[in-house]
């Protein structure tokens, strides 16, 4: 393992990988023989061949459960030739990888996967020249096959050929890049590369982390947003044992040697706070909103309104970070992160450091569905570990978790059309309150649309979340899409396939209905005693990120309670990386999805998370789940995307527009049915607009 | 109530001194360094941090470390002999059953406890069984197929 600072006078092959942007800039030089240059500062990925053949690619890209350890690992085998367990990943340390922004916008797939297959092409190039010079042969009857290079009969391991070598190689562009139709690793199904150590326990996540002379740290938050330290008695907390109180301005702070001690302390503080008056609660958000709105819809429009609530990650581990001070003002954080480089930079700032004073490492993460962006815990466990002089971890609880990290932002979406008597859809009018701007254009062929969102003010911390505002805008879009096609009497299908021109969109839409068998759908209504149940067909389409999808579900409602009985998602990312991995995004998508469709919902009042446990907050169960298929389109003439997010954005409106089907009931907000549907439920709904 | 000095834990008898009241998970994770048990919610609501307890399954958040003393306690490291793996676990890997991981040794000893108590579950047995375990990742059906498959190689208790 190499450090970013040896890494130029490591032994063996180096490979660096420029980003083309800065190549351009400096002249755009290329080659592989770019020995002793210094080191460019945008490098995006490195890799390195030791001197004893062992493989190790950098990138500052995070595992958080998507699998991109080993998609990343799939594409240096497949470029190098060898199998996935020879290569070392190292991810996410801002001391040992190249800087990255951040693992979000489902980026690794378009952008790092690439990236490392041009890294590992150019250091098997290096090689093929190595054995040439070595055997005296025309490079061209030299090749890499097995872990080995080879010319005839002769062959040599990659240490043989490194051995005694210090050579660096310096990238911008294209190497000799596989392509789809000639993978042997990438495309296929190689397991997750370390899913041994997730099933024994003995992987460590930052929950996990101890340093020796660790100390716990809880933090006295206020005990509503906002809300001003007026006074603190801390003498009590100070009298225990081996506590340390810190108290800087209005964070209040406690380390102890134990977790249970910790508690205690934070217990025995006595802190007054003066409360914020609260703006608005989850109920009134909506007009909120609207009030509060930059800019809004032309006058005279004809709109319909349709609401989504805040939710929560909820990530299965929470935020959680370890911090330790060296003797000479060092800091080193381990934390689980999207954004280590970004959580870096906060410590950087918030502690006046020098950049290469903080080392921030994140071990692959207990999830974060764009929840992690931020180094809340970090700075927290770093501020009590400065004060105390010890190593500090700061794990937060899940009501920590629930109400002091962003999330998902609610959003008022207001839609309007018109259709013309041939299905073609003539106008198209919508406005988008506080959810953000992605997914706000329709995919459809519309000539006279009007597509904005309008900037507002958020009462609560919102935030990134899995595929961001393309889940609600979807959901209005594809609900609405099927109120139009009802208002001329057209299937639902057939509407969307005359108004979609993208191939790819088309290709999702019909794999989906071809494999539901939407044509030949048929309502089986049951009785049984005094439960009668209701079944509704409801389709949905859409495109984001570069992947393209069409869902149709099958429900059944009874006494007002809807249950998902069968999906049936198609998705079309260009060429797949793994598809068995891309299967199980796309069913976690679907079921994650499922809890925002029908149930998930951030109550708040007063400057309170009312909402703010498991036991208050409901997310999908076992008992939850409907049967699910997913058809995955390869196209390996087409670049690979990314698929962690926009799987997600299918079920909600398919549900929707399904309750429709069984009820003649539009439910126009997200969750749908948070106590199920009819009543009271939707009364207040109403009420609200 | 006295001190806890001793637990049973994955068939060692570990040295220890904890206030009766503590929760077992703490005691686990922060005394016994056996991190594979994972807190998720602290009120017993997701079950990441299932052990079992004399063959039980019990939610080691809510359990006090006083009411398992002299009782076996079984974590996720001690549920394969060294370097091997248990059925189920072997069943997880083979189900690619986990994304991010975390809620993964808990949903093992939970699925471990179920086919102990039912070596041959339906679908529907396996869900009422499981549904108190909580993935956000949505891996729910491939944990229904690792457990399936399991029960069908048999051995899995």
């Amino acid at each position: 393992m190499i450090t970013r600072r040896d890494f130029l006078s490591a032994g063996g092959i180096v490979v660096v990988l420029v980003n083309d942007l800065e190549a351009q800039e400096s002249g755009g030089r290329r080659g592989r023989r770019g020995f002793g240059r210094p080191m460019p500062k945008a490098v995006s990925a490195w890799l390195h061949i030791g001197e004893d053949g062992a493989i190790t690619a950098y990138t500052g890209k995070v595992e958080v459960g998507q699998n991109s350890r080993t998609s990343l690992t799939q594409a240096v085998a497949e470029e190098l030739r060898v199998k996935p367990p020879a290569i070392g990943m190292i991810m996410g340390d801002t001391y040992l990888t190249p800087f990255d922004m951040g693992t979000f916008g489902s980026m690794t797939t378009p952008q790092m996967w690439p990236q490392m297959r041009k890294a590992a092409a150019a250091a098997r190039e290096m090689l093929v020249d190595l054995a040439a010079q070595k055997w005296k042969v025309d490079r061209a009857s030299v090749r890499v096959a097995d872990g080995r290079v080879r010319n005839g009969s002769r062959s040599a391991g990659f240490g043989e050929l490194t051995h005694g070598q210090k050579l660096t190689c310096t990238i911008t562009a294209s190497e000799a890049l596989t392509a789809a139709t000639e993978w042997k690793v990438a495309g296929t199904s190689v397991p997750k590369v370390n899913a041994r150590a997730m099933v024994t326990g003995a992987h460590k996540y930052a929950y996990d982390m101890k340093r020796p002379g660790m100390l716990y740290g809880k933090v006295a938050y206020p005990p509503s947003f906002g809300a001003k330290l007026v006074s603190l008695e801390a003498s009590a907390a100070e009298k225990m044992p081996g506590v340390k109180v810190v108290h800087e301005e209005d964070f209040v702070g406690v380390a102890a040697a134990d977790p249970e001690t910790a508690e205690r302390a934070l217990a025995a503080l006595k802190a007054q706070w003066n409360p914020l008056a609260a703006e608005t609660n989850s109920r009134d958000v909506y007009e909120y909103f609207k009030k509060h709105a930059e800019s809004g819809p032309p006058a005279g429009v004809q709109l319909t309104p349709y609401t989504v609530a805040y939710i929560a990650h909820t990530p299965l581990e929470p935020r959680a970070a370890v911090a330790e001070w060296s003797s000479d003002g060092k800091l080193t954080v381990w934390t689980g992160t999207q954004r280590p480089f970004g959580v870096r930079d906060e410590l950087v700032q918030h502690f006046g450091l020098a950049e290469d004073h903080v080392h921030v490492f994140m071990p692959d993460t207990g999830s974060g569905y764009g929840g992690k962006h931020t180094g809340e815990t970090a700075i927290e466990a770093a501020r009590l570990a400065k004060a105390a002089g010890h190593p500090v971890k700061r794990n937060w609880t899940r009501q920590e978790e629930m109400t002091w990290a962003y999330f998902r932002p609610g959003a008022l979406i207001e839609v309007g059309g018109t259709v013309n008597p041939d299905g073609s859809i003539a106008s198209w009018d919508f406005h988008s309150y506080n959810p953000g701007g992605a997914g706000l254009a329709s995919p459809y062929e519309i000539a006279n649309r009007r597509e904005q969102e309008h900037r507002t003010r958020t009462p609560l911390r919102q935030g990134s979340y899995r595929a961001l505002a393309a889940t609600a805008h979807n959901f209005v879009r594809e609900s609405y899409m099927d109120e139009l096609a009802h208002s001329i009497g057209m299937d639902p299908l057939e509407f969307r396939l005359k108004n979609a021109k993208n191939e790819r969109l088309r290709a999702a839409i019909q794999a989906a209905a071809d494999k539901f068998g939407w044509k030949t759908r048929r309502k089986m209504a049951s009785q049984s005693g005094v439960n009668s149940s209701v079944t509704g067909f409801g389709i949905s389409a859409g495109f984001e990120k570069g992947g393209y999808f069409g869902c149709c579900v099958e429900i059944a409602v009874t006494n007002g309670t809807v249950k998902v009985v069968r999906v049936v998602e198609a998705f079309e990312c260009g060429a797949i990386v793994n598809p068995e991995h891309l299967h199980n995004q796309v069913e976690g998508a679907i079921i994650m999805g499922l809890g925002g469709a029908l149930f998930e919902h951030i109550d708040f009042a007063e400057n309170k998370i009312i909402t703010n446990r498991l036991s208050r907050y409901r997310v999908p169960r076992f008992a939850d789940v409907p049967k699910i298929e997913s058809v995955l389109l390869d196209r390996k003439d087409i670049v690979s995307a990314g698929a962690g997010e926009t799987p997600i954005m299918g079920i909600a409106p398919a549900v929707g527009n399904a309750i429709f089907d069984a009820t003649g009931q539009r439910i126009r907000k997200l969750p749908m049915a948070p106590n199920g549907i009819g009543g009271a439920a939707n009364a207040s709904a109403a009420a609200v607009l | 109530m006295a001190r806890v000095t001793e637990l049973r834990v994955n068939g060692v008898r570990r040295r220890m001194d904890a206030d009766p009241d503590r929760m077992l998970l703490s005691v686990l994770r922060d005394d016994l360094d056996l991190t594979g048990t994972k807190y998720g919610c602290g009120e017993g609501q997701c079950a990441a941090c299932t052990v079992l307890v004399d063959g039980q399954p019990m939610r080691s958040c809510i359990t006090k470390v006083g009411a398992v003393a002299g009782k076996h306690i079984l974590t996720i490291e001690g549920l394969a002999p060294k370097d091997g793996l248990h059925p189920v676990q072997e069943a997880f890997l083979e189900a690619d059953a986990m994304q991010c991981g975390w809620c993964t040794p808990g949903m093992i000893l939970g699925a471990v406890a179920l086919l102990r108590h039912n070596p041959d579950p339906s679908e529907e047995e396996i869900v009422a069984g499981m549904n108190g375990h909580i993935c956000r990742c949505g891996t729910y059906p491939r944990v229904v197929r690792a457990i399936q498959e399991a029960s069908r190689k048999g051995g899995a208790a």
